[in-house]
């Protein structure tokens, strides 16, 4: 077997799937929540005639056309990385999923792109009302585009409604069978809650910078960061209750990933119980979890099972057919951790607005800022857990990885590969940059919040007052 | 029988939707990434502005027809875009790096904080647009010569698809979108600028021309099957109009590109132009998809798949067209120096 730097063709190719997919799904993690809030900001600047909103979007307007056009050029590459990396793939499933991505791009990518203009550069054209659809557009752009890829994905997962064909293709039987796969929902909800939340993340990590930095009194800080604190407050125990509703769904479909996930190594007799192993080192070879810190029992319950009840581990699935499962174990480790500060960060916000001293409290805006990006953290770790997880298969219990990949040499894979990494590594971190920076100016102020210039104030005693037209 | 009366039909469909998608990617995003290619010919910052200004809300839906032009491959002909994604896998590569350098380069470029980043942005748009042309040719080249398929998957080597032809029609390319990037400027722009894309216009006119002629000449000696098509009798009889049709296009767009009318009647005209190129290239090919191993039935996804999204299709394509043809007409007009959001 030809080799390029020691790795095989398979897995260059999914390594430089991987690589272009984490890059890519950064961006509409960030993105798909973003183009809600402008819409929620657009909105209620057209509702109140508060300056502040209208500061508030054009603000955020300019992060989201530089995300958005990053998103785009990386989505551009996806689109062809089935074909490229994984043509076997593509010939045998594009009956099924090819219709799903082409819906995707007739009734999200399209609308997206077309009101994208109008929303960036045509609010004095087309007028108040317009812009708004136009806004909006964008944003359920985002979310359609969000639900078919994720019906995409689920079905690699958790395939339904189909048959396979004398030519090895899989062939649609039933669409609404194929779209309404049994892990499509809970994926569904858990990622658009997991965009939602990044978003309010990044959104409040700039509002604690500023605050860092100061800015009390610029009104378009303030509410920026009291509108990401309410919506960490409320989106951050939601998804844990849909993460857990989540992994009970992989549980009863994927159950091998969720034995990695959770480090389940060996099969528990009835009576004994099911441990929950908090932490340990996988050891994969020996098939077992070294130096696991465990407490007795309550995996049970976690999984719907009784205290006492047994349960069948790793030892009893082939180790051909088992994932990878350090990876699988501390990304889900990573993911669950973020998880729990995102709840603490809400009910740390909750408790600073109750005591009046939301925008005061330094050590909450240090914590929000250093959070800033967990979001995406948490993204790219669930990510990692639910698609490495699913190894062997690239079509659960279907189709291997290893029989998916295009007759392609493994030097040329690993030459486009390496291509990726650095252009993607200086484009995209130019990229950053210029987002960095973006971020680090604050909204403009207007007029109506210069009194409140100097320093610290309660919020008890702030009123949006009367406004004046500024600028 | 009837049924696959009608899945032979979906096929023909479906072979024609793709087409259409392909034909307004080339143009659309053929004349934004023709300004790409025309950056370094003008060197004052305000005119680079105002080229880049008067794409920025439009191209992202241009680029949008490259998704659907992929996506549908895969999703009516998958067999398809699996021999052709490995068999062009350089220049398919070499296409999407070049896409992602020119469109960040729309926002990075306003954002650049010294002139020295600026103008590494302007070499990324200009290098990215001539680059991602270039790919573009050399795809439709390898194509049209044919490649080599062993069973369900590509068979042949890496470096197939580098051949004089393919260089020709990626050169080629690069020239017609330049053309079709001139017209569109011309359209857009007022005083001293407008002049010069219009000189231009006809310059890059004149040597799209030569270019279709080398190609359109090239191609029947490429294999024996496009040979009888243009020149096999009677077929020359139904042929003909084609070249006919782009002599007819030529002169009326010397006439309009060299005497003072409508500034929009080159730039349809260039449309028209790339349409005759578009209908001849299909005359060329059809019935393959791939020449001159895979047909559209052999290479088409089943009869269920195909409807399904046909049934969405034909009522999104005329919404979407609907809400382009609208953003388009938003941002109609002479593009006003002052205006823009950055």
């Amino acid at each position: 077997m030809e080799t390029f730097l020691g790795f095989e063709a398979v897995m260059l190719a999914r390594i430089q799937f991987g690589f272009t997919v984490a890059f890519h799904f950064i961006f509409p993690a960030f993105t798909i929540g973003l183009a809600s809030y402008l819409a929620v900001l657009n909105a209620m600047y057209l509702r109140t005639r508060d300056e502040t909103y209208l500061k508030l979007f054009n603000y955020w307007v300019k992060i989201f056309a530089v995300s958005f056009a990053m998103g785009v050029v990386s989505g551009i590459v996806m689109s062809y990385q089935f074909g490229t990396n994984w043509s076997v793939f593509s010939d045998r499933a594009g009956p099924v999923i090819g219709p799903l991505m082409a819906y995707e791009v007739l009734t999200a990518f399209f609308l997206e792109a077309g009101f994208l203009g109008i929303m960036l550069f045509g609010r004095s054209r087309v007028g108040p009302g317009l812009h708004m659809l136009a806004t909006l557009m964008v944003a359920v752009g985002t979310a359609i585009s969000a639900t078919w890829i994720l019906s995409v994905n689920s079905w690699m997962h958790t395939p339904a409604g189909f048959t396979v064909g004398e030519n090895g293709q899989y062939l649609p039987e039933n669409w609404l069978e194929i779209i309404f796969n049994p892990s499509f929902p809970y994926r569904l909800a858990h990622t658009l809650t997991a965009a939602y939340l990044t978003t309010a993340f990044i959104v409040g990590g700039v509002g604690a910078w500023h605050l860092l930095k100061g800015r009390y009194g610029n009104m378009g800080v303030r509410r920026m960061f009291s509108m990401a604190m309410w919506m960490i407050a409320v989106t951050a125990p939601l998804q844990i209750v849909l993460g857990h509703e989540h992994g009970l769904n992989t549980y009863e479909y994927q159950p091998t990933k969720v034995l990695a996930m959770e480090g389940h190594f060996q099969s528990y007799e009835d009576g004994e119980g099911i441990p929950l192993i908090l932490f340990g080192i996988p050891d994969q070879e020996a098939g077992e979890m070294r130096y696991a810190v465990e407490i007795p029992k309550i995996g049970g319950p976690i999984l719907n099972k009784g205290w006492n009840d047994g349960m069948a581990g790793l030892d009893t699935v082939p180790d051909e057919l088992e994932p990878p499962v350090a990876m699988v174990f501390w990304s889900f480790r990573i993911m669950v951790g973020i998880g729990f500060l995102m709840l603490g960060a809400g009910l740390w916000g909750l408790w600073a607005r109750w005591r009046g001293q939301l925008y005061e409290q330094t050590w909450l805006h240090r914590a929000m800022l250093a959070m800033g990006p967990s979001g995406l953290v948490a993204v790219i770790a669930g990510w990692i857990t639910t698609e490495v997880g699913r190894q062997p298969y690239v079509i659960y219990g279907e189709m291997l990885t290893a029989d998916a990949a295009s007759p392609i040499a493994a030097s040329a894979v690993g030459a486009s590969l390496i291509a990726f990494i650095v252009i993607y590594f200086a484009v995209f971190g130019a990229g950053v940059v210029y987002l960095l920076r973006l971020m680090g100016k604050p909204p403009k102020r207007s007029e109506d919040d210069a009194r409140d210039i100097d320093g610290p104030i309660r919020t008890a005693g702030i009123m949006p007052g009367a406004q004046s037209p500024a600028e | 029988m009837q049924d696959l009366a009608v899945s032979f039909d979906l096929t023909i469909a479906w072979a024609l939707l793709l087409a259409f998608s392909v034909y307004v990617y080339v143009v659309l995003d053929g004349f934004d990434l023709g300004i790409g290619i025309l950056y370094p010919l003008f060197r004052k910052k305000s005119d680079r502005d105002l080229m880049m200004n008067s794409v920025a809300p439009v191209w992202d839906g241009n680029e949008t027809w490259l998704v659907l032009g992929g996506g549908g491959l895969f999703a009516a002909f998958p067999m398809a875009y699996a021999i052709l994604m490995p068999a062009l896998y350089p220049p398919i590569i070499a296409m999407l790096l070049a896409l992602v350098f020119r469109g960040v380069a729309f926002e990075f470029r306003w954002r650049a904080a010294s002139r020295r980043s600026e103008i590494f942005w302007d070499g990324a748009f200009i290098g990215g647009s001539t680059v991602a042309a270039l790919s573009q040719g050399i795809v439709l080249g390898a194509i049209l010569q044919g490649v080599e398929v062993d069973g369900r998957a590509y068979g042949g080597g890496w470096w197939d698809w580098l051949t004089p032809f393919t260089m020709l029609t990626g050169v080629a390319v690069v020239a017609g979108y330049a053309f079709l990037g001139a017209c569109w400027l011309n359209w857009k722009l007022e005083g001293a600028i407008q002049h010069r894309v219009r000189s231009l216009a006809r310059v890059f006119g004149i040597v799209t021309l030569g270019f279709i002629g080398a190609v359109s000449l090239a191609t029947p000696f490429l294999e024996a099957a496009y040979f009888d098509r243009w020149f096999g009798w009677p077929e020359i009889l139904w042929v003909s109009p084609v070249p006919i049709a782009v002599a007819v296009i030529t002169l009326i767009l010397a006439r309009s590109l060299t005497t003072h009318g409508r500034d929009w009647v080159p730039f349809v005209l260039a449309l028209a132009l790339f349409l005759l190129c578009f209908i001849g290239l299909g005359v060329s090919m059809w019935p393959y998809i791939i020449p001159t191993e895979v047909t559209i039935w052999d290479a088409a996804s089943p009869y269920k798949s195909q409807l399904f999204m046909f049934v969405g299709a034909a009522v999104l394509v005329p919404v979407i067209l609907a809400y382009t043809a609208y953003a388009y007409w938003v941002f109609r007009g002479k593009m006003d120096p002052d205006e823009g959001y950055h």
